[in-house]
């Protein structure tokens, strides 16, 4: 099984019209994924190679029965389109926008909450979804995951998520999902979010969880880990040699006084129960190690 | 991006946040004129964005012009924790009744603005923190609510203010609130809010960090870039807009994403190097963005190999192998490079960059193999 989405999904691409929603949307959708629309504000009726385009969510919605929705639009125009994707009802959305404002994410989180429960969205600022041979949302290249399963995998950095994607592949174990949650200030979809449901997923026997130093998630994750999961953790934290007090690329990863090295992350993992791995290679292989045992018992 | 003491000050005054009268002077004459203005006696204040100005002698407080000239030239030139101190923020000074704390950020765990005031300011909060955390009143608001003045006055008695400060206070916290939200602040702090002897309240300090994503609709905001004091290598790569931070160790680092920029670092320092920078070339970089990183890191004399490694998601690998012959055709770049290219269109990159392979660009299959080559090479 997959988690939050899977190959009967229905997407829209919001932003389908530019070049990078015209890339990654038609790449999502020769992947195999369900795109049965885009969207794009005074060009509803043109198409996208095949996929039918309209102005508005609700209209690609009532047209095509979506339920997720894929957000490719500039850091302006972002939030406004993910409040306009749960307004029309879609459950799921992936946010790949890179430089929202933190004040915008922080209303938007909130407002979701309140008024939109049962949507999920997943980013701003990640790589999306994918659960392979099933569906790929985002803007993840399909080649480098593996179906079958065993593994889970949830990253904060987008590129990592890769990394760990291919170290599993190459080495022929397969994954159930892989979520890239982002490493924005206000991530829709948490760590913890996606231990549970991977806790939950009967096909789903290990869990690769990838994070960077700043922050608490990674500290508040390992609790969950400690307390609720029975399948076994392979852990990376990116940042060991990060300098305090420096913006390491996105706004997560920042080492602000005492708070939210890798070795404080590394440790409170560690006394989890994960296995924790010092690079991306070696989590690969603790992984292989992990499937191998759990295959023998 | 943190601001100056002046410029939050002055950030400060556009929401109607009361600041005492001054000016800024980057000579001992401005200082003395600032003076004039303000109304003496006036306090001579270093302009560095780093804590413990006053313990290093970079805040004075002068009661005439001589005085005022004295600290003045005492205090321009002046190193304070290795930040050379050019600008003066020259202040009438202030009777301190009480020192109070107050600040406004963002709770990422809670996903809500945290207000914390406290009645035992002019001190770090982190240690009033740590010693007697009940002297903090914490304050959760969910942005959609935002914080309205009755929630603000029961703040303040929570808090402990003094009665006389409690009305001006919670005026004031409403109007720090709007300028943390409306001005896009990450952190807006005053430290020390005082209460002065005539029952004013006003803030004496101001640590502003504004979040450059909102810069787009912040155009007044390029008068603060334009005074950050930047590393000439950081200097470079900003013009080119790359995200790139200098290090001191000789292997140069080229990557896409935060994350692989970091687990880049961490694997060439586990495979013995170590890096000179840490160089994010963001999602979607093409062969432009590509070119323009090797010439940043080809401008630090201290790097004496390149690792370029690039996991290609949003971004497209053929571009960035691309970038990379452009770049070897435009500059002459003096270190060898270690190519480690994987993603979105691989195959067409590898392609692009199979012509142009020497033992000056190499290619390794995997992030370990690169990272070793790369610190070998470092050593020669």
């Amino acid at each position: 099984m997959s988690i939050f989405v899977d190959e009967n999904t229905k997407v829209v691409v919001q932003g389908l019209t530019g070049s990078q929603g015209r890339f990654h949307g038609v790449r999502n959708r020769d992947y195999g994924t369900k795109v049965v629309a885009g969207t794009s504000p005074g060009k509803g009726g043109t198409d996208v190679e095949g996929i039918p385009v309209h102005d508005t969510v609700a209209e690609a919605v009532a047209a095509t029965g979506a339920t997720a929705s894929f957000v490719v639009v500039p850091p302006k125009g972002a939030c406004g389109a993910i409040m306009e994707a749960a307004q029309a009802g879609i459950t799921f959305i992936v946010c790949i926008t890179e430089g929202i404002p933190a004040q915008d994410e922080a209303l938007l989180f909130n407002r979701l909450q309140r008024d939109h429960p049962a949507t999920r969205l997943l980013g701003p600022n990640c790589p999306g979804i994918i659960s392979p041979g099933k569906i790929n949302i985002g803007i993840t290249s399909g080649d480098i995951a593996l179906p079958g399963g065993p593994v889970g995998i949830v990253s904060r950095s987008g590129t990592l998520t890769y990394q760990a994607l291919h170290e599993l592949s190459q080495q022929g174990v397969g994954q159930t999902t892989c979520v890239g949650i982002g490493g924005d200030p206000v991530p829709g979809t948490n760590f913890i979010d996606c231990l549970a449901a991977f806790q939950a997923d009967p096909d789903t026997k290990a869990v690769m969880m990838i994070g960077e130093i700043g922050g608490s998630e990674e500290e508040r994750a390992a609790a969950f880990i400690a307390e609720h999961l029975t399948k076994p953790v392979v852990a990376y934290v990116a940042g060991v040699t990060a300098p305090p007090g420096r913006k390491m690329g996105h706004a997560g990863a920042i080492i602000s006084g005492s708070q939210g090295t890798a070795q404080a992350k590394i440790k409170a993992l560690s006394e989890a129960g994960a296995l924790v791995a010092q690079n991306p290679t070696e989590a690969g292989e603790t992984m292989v190690e992990v499937v191998k045992t759990l295959a023998e018992a | 991006m943190d601001l100056y003491e002046y410029q939050g000050k002055q950030y400060f005054a556009r929401f109607g946040i009361p600041t005492s009268a001054g000016g800024v002077a980057d000579t001992a004459d401005e200082a003395v004129a600032a003076a004039d203005d303000a109304g003496f006696p006036v306090v001579v204040k270093a302009q560095v964005k780093v804590g413990g100005r006053g313990k290093a002698g970079g805040i004075k407080l002068a009661a005439d012009a001589d005085e005022t000239r004295r600290h003045a030239e005492a205090i321009l030139g002046m190193d304070i924790k290795g930040h050379v101190v050019h600008r003066l923020w020259v202040e009438h000074a202030s009777d301190i009744d009480k020192e109070y704390y107050a600040s406004f950020t963002l709770d990422r765990p809670a996903k809500l603005h945290l207000g914390m005031l406290s009645a035992e300011g002019g001190v770090e909060i982190e240690e009033v923190a740590a010693t007697n955390p009940e002297a903090i009143a914490k304050l959760h608001i969910d942005p959609v609510d935002g914080l309205d003045e009755a929630t603000a006055r029961q703040w303040v008695g929570a808090a402990n203010l003094d009665e006389a400060a409690r009305e001006q206070a919670a005026a004031l916290l409403v109007k720090l609130y709007t300028c943390y939200v409306e001005g896009d602040c990450d952190l807006a702090e005053i430290n020390p809010l005082i209460l002065t002897t005539q029952g004013e309240v006003r803030a004496l300090d101001a640590k502003v960090t504004l979040d450059e994503n909102a810069s787009f609709r912040h155009p007044e905001w390029a008068e603060f870039a334009a005074t950050e004091t930047e590393d000439p290598r950081e200097q470079m790569a900003k013009e080119r807009g790359l995200n790139y931070i200098g290090l001191s160790g000789s292997v140069g680092i080229i990557a896409n994403g935060a994350g692989l920029a970091m687990s880049t670092l961490d694997v060439v320092n586990q495979v013995g190097g170590s890096a000179a920078n840490f160089l994010d070339i963001g999602g979607g970089a093409n062969a432009d963005v590509m070119a323009a990183a090797l010439e940043v890191i080809n401008a630090d004399p201290a790097v004496k190999s390149i690792l370029v490694n690039i996991f290609g998601g949003i971004t497209r690998v053929d571009e960035v192998a691309q970038g990379v012959v452009d770049a070897l055709a435009r500059v002459d770049i003096t270190s060898p490079i270690v190519l480690r290219l994987d993603g979105t269109n691989a195959d067409a990159g590898r392609e692009i960059l199979a012509p142009h392979l020497s033992d000056r660009l190499v290619a390794e299959p995997t992030m370990l193999d690169a990272a070793r080559k790369a610190v070998v090479l470092a050593a020669r």
